[in-house]
């Protein structure tokens, strides 16, 4: 099957807990080779969802198919399940060896011990690890055995990859390397991926897809872009439009600062970034500053575009002004600034804001052109 | 004093020159117990690992009844064991009123609870994604189960130890229901009773000391097997 047609899709997909409907999911479908995050806060039903998609939960209804057949619902499920692999917030490692460890989901699937062997010291190596083979999983860090359980998870070579929160137990540091080692071998082994996350930083990296969840359904599915930028509704947009995501493309870097395009336009953000490579770049409305005459002093700030207002939301105490400058903006500003300046729909504005106010946020190559 | 001292020179006499009465009756409750153990290791492993992982109504009523039952006193076993063996007696037709196997079934009604009640509370102790873990890595039912029991080894092997620990020292059951026949179904702790009441106490302290020198050894190796496999 190529990259780009349907692995998992959803209908009418229903599941209860003592008589109450926790997830009501009416359609979903899963492209082959996609990440897609559910983010959402806690309670939303990510979770719920990944295992029900996984067959570790009972439907109430609805059906769901897999590469054109329906996935058997009770323990019959285990046959879809060999073509699968789960990573879950805690390790969950075997007390025994890391090598053992790596090795359970072979042996369940009765292979060799050669294969085994192979197969096992592969994926140790796929995630930096080989000299913990033979160390007790009880004995290595939280990070280490984050490890272990993803090169558990590659091990049986799934077809989907299910994570349920896999970073979320992780200080800084630890994430950062773990990130981009898994970034690099989702990229090599193109594995189709479902994450479930409530942090929008770790979905906007490593995503194709987002799906924004609560309450147990999906408000809006879409392209990372998408979602961050164009929230359909108020809740959407309390989660994750926050702030202004725009994507662009590393063109020069220079004593710490590089400049991105944008649309076209050039901005310029504090940090060396690779370049050529994707990012995104993450700005707090709160950060940036309107003007309707360009600055007759010298400012610290390096960004300064003109734009058109489009759009005026009033958010009690302040506005949100949402801005086009060739790209979508959003600026948050007292009642006073919007009197002064008598903002309102149309009126040419100049946005202002510091390269150190900027996000960036690398980007996964992504299949997005290919969907 | 001297009753003292005379009689543990007199039981270490015994022990040294492997006594064939003390050895017989040592070996009689090794086999009476160490069976007992493993039939109450079966019943209980997969009693309590399926009680831990079904759910169904009237769970909570049945977990309290194994819980009781880890606490039963071994005469009120003897007793209904023996009403069970007796001539007509449900399990009369058997025949085995007074004899090791009745005594066998006896120590396993008193060590199955315990086992079952230990397997329970190890299996619900274990992370509550674990069983998703497993499912998800593909194994079927009978295999998430095996790797449960496996992950839960540590506290099994403590059950393990209350269950034959239990057992080798119990003495009610044991009497009532083996008769402490000579030869035949006379164990270590029937024996120091009758030994004790005759006034026979350098006999009666031999058999203590196997009895704890056999306790120790036996929880010894299993301490020394759970030290050696406890990560960390």
């Amino acid at each position: 099957m190529s990259k780009g047609s349907s692995i998992l899709k959803v209908r009418d997909l229903q599941v209860r807990k003592a008589g109450v409907l926790i997830l009501d999911i009416p359609a979903l479908q899963i492209e082959e080779g996609e990440l897609l995050s559910f983010i959402g806060p806690n309670g939303a039903g990510k979770s719920t969802l990944l295992q029900t998609l996984a067959s570790l939960t009972k439907l109430a209804a609805g059906e769901i198919i897999f590469k054109g057949e329906r996935i058997a619902a009770d323990h019959a499920g285990f046959a879809y399940r060999r073509r699968i692999s789960m990573v879950f917030q805690d390790p969950l490692l075997f007390d025994t060896t890391v090598f053992e460890n790596v090795a359970s989901g072979l042996r369940i699937r009765g292979l060799k011990k050669e294969e085994i062997d192979r197969i096992v010291n592969e994926n140790l190596e796929r995630f930096g690890i080989p000299h913990l083979l033979q160390r007790s999983a009880r004995k290595i860090s939280g990070g280490e055995a984050q490890r272990v359980a993803l090169a558990r998870a590659f091990a049986t070579h799934p077809e989907i990859l299910f994570l349920d929160e896999p970073f979320a137990s992780l200080d800084p540091p630890t994430l950062e390397s773990l990130l981009t080692d898994l970034e690099e071998i989702l990229r090599q082994t193109g594995t189709t991926t479902l994450m479930a996350t409530h942090d929008r930083m770790e979905a906007l990296r490593l995503s194709d897809r987002i799906a924004v969840m609560g309450q147990g359904k999906i408000f809006q599915i879409g392209s990372t872009y998408e979602v961050m930028n164009h929230p359909v509704d108020e809740f959407v947009a309390s989660f994750v439009g926050m702030e202004s995501i725009l994507e662009g493309k590393v063109v020069s870097r220079d004593r710490g600062s590089s400049v991105i395009s944008v649309e076209g336009k050039e901005v310029e953000a504090a940090g060396e970034f690779p370049l050529g490579g994707g990012v995104s770049l993450c700005i707090r409305p709160e950060n940036v500053t309107l003007a309707v005459r360009p600055a007759q002093e010298a400012t610290s700030a390096r960004n300064s575009f003109p734009g058109k207002v489009e759009k005026i939301v009033t958010l009690g105490l302040y506005y949100k002004v949402m801005v086009d400058c060739g790209f979508p903006l959003v600026a948050y500003v007292t009642a006073h600034s919007l009197e002064n300046l008598d903002l309102k729909a149309g009126k040419e504005v100049i946005a202002i804001f510091k390269a150190t106010a900027i996000h960036v946020v690398k980007r996964r190559e992504n299949i997005q052109a290919a969907l | 004093m001297d009753l003292i001292l005379e009689g543990i020179y007199k039981a270490f006499y015994l022990l040294f020159t492997l006594d064939p009465e003390v050895m017989g009756v040592t070996l009689l409750s090794l086999q009476i117990s160490g069976t007992a153990t493993l039939i109450s290791l079966l019943a209980g492993i997969s009693v309590g690992t399926t009680v831990a992982l079904a759910e169904f109504p009237g769970r909570k009523f049945v977990v309290s009844l194994i819980n009781t039952g880890m606490g039963l006193p071994p005469v009120v076993v003897g007793l209904f064991v023996t009403i069970f063996l007796w001539r007509n007696g449900p399990l009369g037709f058997l025949g085995i009123l007074y004899t090791p196997a009745a005594m066998i079934l006896a120590q396993a009604v008193i060590a199955t609870p315990i086992v079952m009640g230990i397997t329970l509370a190890a299996i619900q102790a274990l992370p509550r994604n674990l069983r998703l873990q497993i499912l998800a890595l593909g194994a079927t039912r009978i295999q998430m189960v095996w790797i449960l029991v496996k992950e839960a080894k540590l506290p099994l092997l403590a059950g393990v130890m209350a269950g034959f620990g239990g057992v080798i020292s119990e003495v009610g059951a044991s009497i009532m229901v083996g008769g402490n026949i000579k030869g035949y179904s006379r164990v270590l702790t029937t024996a120091t009773v009758m030994e004790t009441s005759r006034g026979n106490f350098d006999i009666a302290i031999a058999l203590g000391i196997i009895l704890l020198l056999l306790a120790y050894f036996i929880n010894l190796i299993l301490t020394h097997i759970q030290q050696r496999e406890r990560p960390r």
